[in-house]
């Protein structure tokens, strides 16, 4: 997939609380969830980000609770890629789950500034920095996360390989 | 090959001899665990699909714990089809409020995993039951959807880290303290991607709940999962039933080892607003508090009561502090009424409510208003956790918080005994 859109920063740690605070959580509507996508750290955001931008953050983004609603959010809020130098380990199978491009990578997340424009190729795992004139390379993922990523999510992977695993229709 | 209990685990769901730390599976699962939160959205995409039938009815628990009793009509909603789902696909650990706990205190408490299981759940402290010398860790939604119709989940096998405790813990230390310890030492990605096996003296002298609280919050340390094998705690815990014991070789690789000297550890608090910024209670001076919870599924327990209304029997609540006191089953709610703790805490000015997630997340029964204060015997204290975003949040074990309760500040338990 490519993409391309401006970068909006965050630091380290960034939780699920603050992408999406539990009040919001009695709804599973992307629409709904959107419109309070980052409230608990940055309160105008779901009102200034713009279809196609790309979330640029620091360690550990999407720690705490496995709530979906927090990559749904941001993926509702129309975030084309969440780019950051590591992240927690349930944010990234959702993301990877929900089929929200997500890219590793620690030069891209501390090199790249808020508000730059950013050219991403996921499958070559590529992120170019128009307004820095530099080139940044994603950790690569494993075939296993690959497939799954190409057929677009766990349940369309899920439901190519139904005929293997004989699905009680 | 000489492998961790996790890896063995995992082998032996995926039908393998033996795995390799960065492999990745596709393992048999034991037990899968949704709530009133997360396993809404696991249903619509479960139902998206055309599947007419769940992978088994008997190894899905539906738990309606976080918003409930229903705070408001979207809740009342979402709980709602949880219980057409339950019904439809006769779900068999489906509990209706009245019967129903916090999950990670019902499932083992009913018995629903046993040691060397593999279970998932929709909810991050799903890491809880590795305190049974299981593997356990928390998932999505669709992941559980997908678990619903395959029985099985995809993993990346874990590095393991070893952490050792050697020594008698000192008075008023528990598991708790020794978790948050852990977590101010190797801060809330110390342990990313990782299973976090807790071993050592200190460790086979805990009694379960105290397990149940260290291995509940791996996951504040960004762990994959928390384990602690299977000893004669363990074992009377667990009862007369058949399971499968696993343990680590003694030259299991690990990707690193830290020891503690579990004596000099200290009764702990966590500061605003990460679990990791903790420090013993006594370098805390002067933090008044508003609010003051005893509950969750770290610290539910009967036990985590007792030490509570211990601490609180004969007693005053300060008057400008509202304690609220949640045990975290039906069962450990009853067992607080028949010892008279119930009564401690009713006497003593708290409120003592039927079992809900409620406030530890900032859901229902007790959100902080901006400025305000709490301690809690809770896992996270994240910005806005427990309400307004101005409001802040301190996490202790209960005695800390009870004692914080009478003195309307943070408190040692000494200065109220």
């Amino acid at each position: 997939m490519k993409i391309k859109g401006k970068v909006h920063k965050f630091g380290n740690n960034v939780n699920t609380d603050e992408i999406i605070p539990a009040s919001y959580l009695n709804t599973t509507d992307p629409g709904q969830l959107a419109r309070h996508c980052m409230e608990g750290i940055d309160k105008n955001f779901s009102k200034i980000v713009k279809r196609g931008d790309v979330i640029v953050a620091g360690r550990n983004f999407g720690c705490g609770s496995s709530r979906e609603h927090a990559p749904l959010s941001i993926k509702g809020a129309g975030v084309s890629c969440v780019i950051g130098r590591s992240f927690a380990r349930i944010f990234y199978r959702n993301c990877i789950n929900i089929g929200l491009p997500i890219l590793e990578s620690k030069e891209a997340a501390r090199r790249i500034r808020v508000n730059d424009r950013l050219k991403i190729d996921t499958k070559r795992g590529t992120i170019e920095d128009i307004t820095l004139k530099k080139t940044f390379y994603a950790q690569k993922f494993p075939p296993f996360m690959q497939q799954m990523i190409s057929a677009g999510g766990l349940m369309k992977y899920i439901k190519k390989k139904k005929s293997k695993i004989r699905l009680r229709t | 090959m000489e492998a961790t209990i996790t890896q063995k685990i995992l082998a032996a769901h995926a039908d393998k001899k033996s795995v390799e730390p960065g492999e990745f599976i596709e393992a048999k699962i034991d037990f899968a665990l949704g709530n009133d939160i997360t396993a809404p959205l696991a249903i619509k995409e479960f139902e998206r699909l055309g599947v007419k039938r769940v992978f088994d009815k008997n190894r899905i628990a539906l738990i309606p714990d976080h918003f409930t009793p229903n705070k408001d009509l979207e809740s009342a909603n979402q709980c709602k089809i949880l219980q057409d789902f339950a019904h439809k696909q006769k779900i068999r650990h489906y509990y209706e409020v009245g019967r129903m706990g916090i999950e990670h205190a019902l499932l083992p408490e009913l018995g629903l995993v046993s040691p060397g299981d593999l279970v998932i759940g929709a909810d991050s402290h799903t890491c809880t039951y590795g305190a049974l010398g299981l593997f356990s860790t928390g998932v999505g939604s669709t992941d559980l959807a997908a678990a619903f119709i395959t029985g099985r989940c995809w993993f990346r096998v874990p590095e393991s880290m070893k952490f050792i405790y050697k020594g008698g813990l000192k008075k008023w230390v528990g598991g708790k303290d020794l978790i948050l310890y852990t977590i101010g030492d190797i801060g809330v990605d110390g342990a990313l991607y990782k299973a976090m096996e807790f071993t050592g003296d200190a460790i086979s002298r805990l009694p379960m709940d105290d397990r149940f609280s260290m291995c509940n919050m791996a996951i504040e340390a960004g762990a994959k999962s928390g384990i602690i094998a299977v000893d004669e705690i363990t074992k009377r815990y667990v009862g007369f039933k058949r399971y499968k014991v696993f343990a680590s070789d003694k030259k299991a690789g690990y990707s690193k080892v830290i020891e503690y000297d579990a004596k000099t550890i200290e009764p702990q608090v966590a500061l605003p607003h990460l679990p990791s910024n903790a420090r013993p209670v006594k370098r805390i001076k002067n933090i008044s508090i508003d609010q003051a919870v005893i509950g969750s599924c770290t610290n539910g327990r009967i036990s985590d009561l007792r030490i509570a209304a211990h601490v609180l029997k004969g007693k005053r609540v300060k008057s400008n502090v509202r304690l609220i006191v949640i045990p975290a089953t039906q069962s450990v709610y009853l067992q607080a009424v028949e010892e008279g703790l119930a009564e401690i805490f009713v006497k003593a000015g708290g409120l003592f409510s039927t079992p809900t997630c409620g406030p530890c997340l900032g859901g229902h029964m007790g959100i902080l208003a901006e400025g305000e204060r709490a301690i809690a015997t809770t896992n996270r204290n994240f910005v806005g956790r427990m309400g307004d975003t101005r409001s802040e949040v301190y996490l202790s074990n209960p005695a800390v918080c009870a004692a914080s309760s009478i003195k309307g500040r943070i408190a040692h338990p000494e200065e109220v005994m």
